[in-house]
Parts: C-alpha cells; structure tokens; sequence
C-alpha cells in the first residue's frame, strides 16, 4: 500500500466583515450575531491554509511549484480580499452573511480550479481560537 | 481508536537541482532554493500514531519510545545535515518537503509497531509543509 502526499501552504489577509441579514430584524440580527451584528463592521487578520494533492513530479520534486500556486491564490483570493470589506467588496456576500464558514466555502469555489493539484481542502482561521475547514463536500 | 502526536524540530540545509535540466530551466523551475551552495530550514515534524490504549498501561505507543525511534531515523540522519549530500533516501531525489516527508513515512512505518503510523506532517516553514498518509485512509 503505497502513500498519499498533500502539500500545504499557510496565507493570511485582512479583512472586515459584519454578521447581518436583511432577512431578520435589527433585534434578532442583534440577538444572533451579538457584537458581529454592530452596524460599521469589525475585522480580522485571517490565515488560511490549503492543502493539495497530486503526483510529485520526479523533475521537482514537487505537487504544484509554488511560485505558480502562489500567484494563483493571489489573483483569487488576497488581491480581491485583503484589506477589503467582504459584505462590500466580495460579491457573494452581498447576498450571504460573511461568516468564516461561508468564507472557507467561497474560498474553496475560487481555488478548486487550480490546474496543476487537486485542493483537497481549506482551512480558514478566523482568530486563534477559532478555525473552520471545508473539503468541498 | 485513539491518535497521538509527538514533534520534533531540526535544522538541515538542502538546494533544488535537478541535472537533467539546463541550468537556465534550474533557476526558472527553482528560483532561490537553486543557489549553488544551498540554504537551510528549521523543519518541525509531527508525527502522528494510531492506536487503542493497552488496558494496563493507558498508553497506544509510550512516547518515550516514538521519542527514541524519531531520534534514531530521522534526528540522526537529517540534524544538521546537508539533506541532498549526506542522506542515502533522498539521493537522486529533489529534496522538497513533498519528497521528504514520504522519505521520513517510510522510514517510521516499518518501526512503528505498536500502534500504526496515521499522518506525518513536515514544516519547512510556518507557511509552507506537506503531508503524508497512508492510501486509501480518511486525511
């Protein structure tokens, strides 16, 4: 039985969001997302992990050249994110609420299309207590 | 099934050259990691056994022992080593973290036998490791 080698690689941005939906009332926004719910928004320096599998190529060694998945991840996901407001700047959360868990979700749709390795999952930490991961599933 | 983890940090130099490439299509693949003279790393290991608890003693694999075994194949062959000279494993081999995590996988395996090796994982840096697990199982 042979084994199986993913490679992982850490990047952090930061970023604002705040946790509030239309669909509730100013009170239930405040009872569900307490402080998250506070009208201008807060931010976090957040640190995503992501983790890739594939074959290592014999001629480097490698699963993916990390000079190609790095500027990769950069057009996705840091240029459009870091040092933005998620609930304005990111599209998708105009609609959804900018939850990490909705953030490990939009992150994995921008990078599954890396051409070069499988993304086997996402990992987003929001605060070093708290993390969440989504494996496209 | 119970999972438990033992780290363990050493330093080696190491550089990415590959002779079969031109040394234009080296630099280009390799950028930095392929400076002649190489360049180090404070890798962190950490490796992860799976097991049930021996009723007597409480423990899936006594750490004083996963201790030893990580001292004798890899603090041994990899401290303060330069990775592509001085280690037999990674000859011909890139030594990246991707190569060298499955070279530390199969040195454990065979040792481990209490319990069964589930996930090593190799830090190169805070922001750049690779994995390693066995075929088939759950990562």
């Amino acid at each position: 039985m042979g084994v199986k080698v993913e490679l992982g690689r850490r990047y952090r941005f930061a970023a604002s969001h705040r946790l509030h939906t239309d669909k509730f009332s100013e009170e239930e926004n405040a009872r569900i997302f307490g402080k998250c719910a506070n009208p201008y928004g807060h931010g976090h320096n957040y640190v995503l992990e992501i983790s890739l599998s594939g074959d290592v190529d014999p001629a480097t060694g490698m699963i993916a050249n990390l000079a190609d998945l790095d500027s990769f991840v950069n057009r996705e996901v840091l240029e459009p994110f870091d040092h933005r407001s998620l609930n304005e700047d990111v599209a998708v959360f105009r609609e959804t609420v900018p939850t990490t868990e909705n953030l490990c979700i939009e992150i994995f749709k921008r990078l599954k299309s890396f051409p070069k390795a499988k993304l086997e999952r996402v990992r987003v930490q929001e605060t070093t207590n708290n993390s969440f991961e989504y494996a496209g599933q | 099934m119970v999972l438990i983890t033992r780290k363990i940090e050493f330093s080696a130099s190491h550089l990415y050259h590959n002779p079969a490439l031109s040394p234009e299509e080296n630099r280009r693949i390799f950028g930095k990691c392929n400076n002649p003279q190489g360049h180090g790393h404070n890798y962190a290991l950490e490796v992860t056994v799976a097991g049930e608890p021996d009723p007597v003693t409480g423990m899936v694999l006594d750490l004083k022992e996963l201790k030893e075994i990580l001292e004798r194949e890899v603090m041994q062959r990899m401290d303060h080593r330069f990775l592509n000279y001085e280690v037999a494993e990674l000859k011909g081999q890139i030594p990246t973290c991707e190569n060298i995590v499955r070279v530390i996988w199969q040195l454990l395996d065979p040792k481990i036998t209490q319990g069964r090796l589930h996930h090593v994982r190799l830090y190169e840096s805070q922001d750049l490791f690779a994995d390693c697990y066995r075929n088939g199982a759950a990562s």
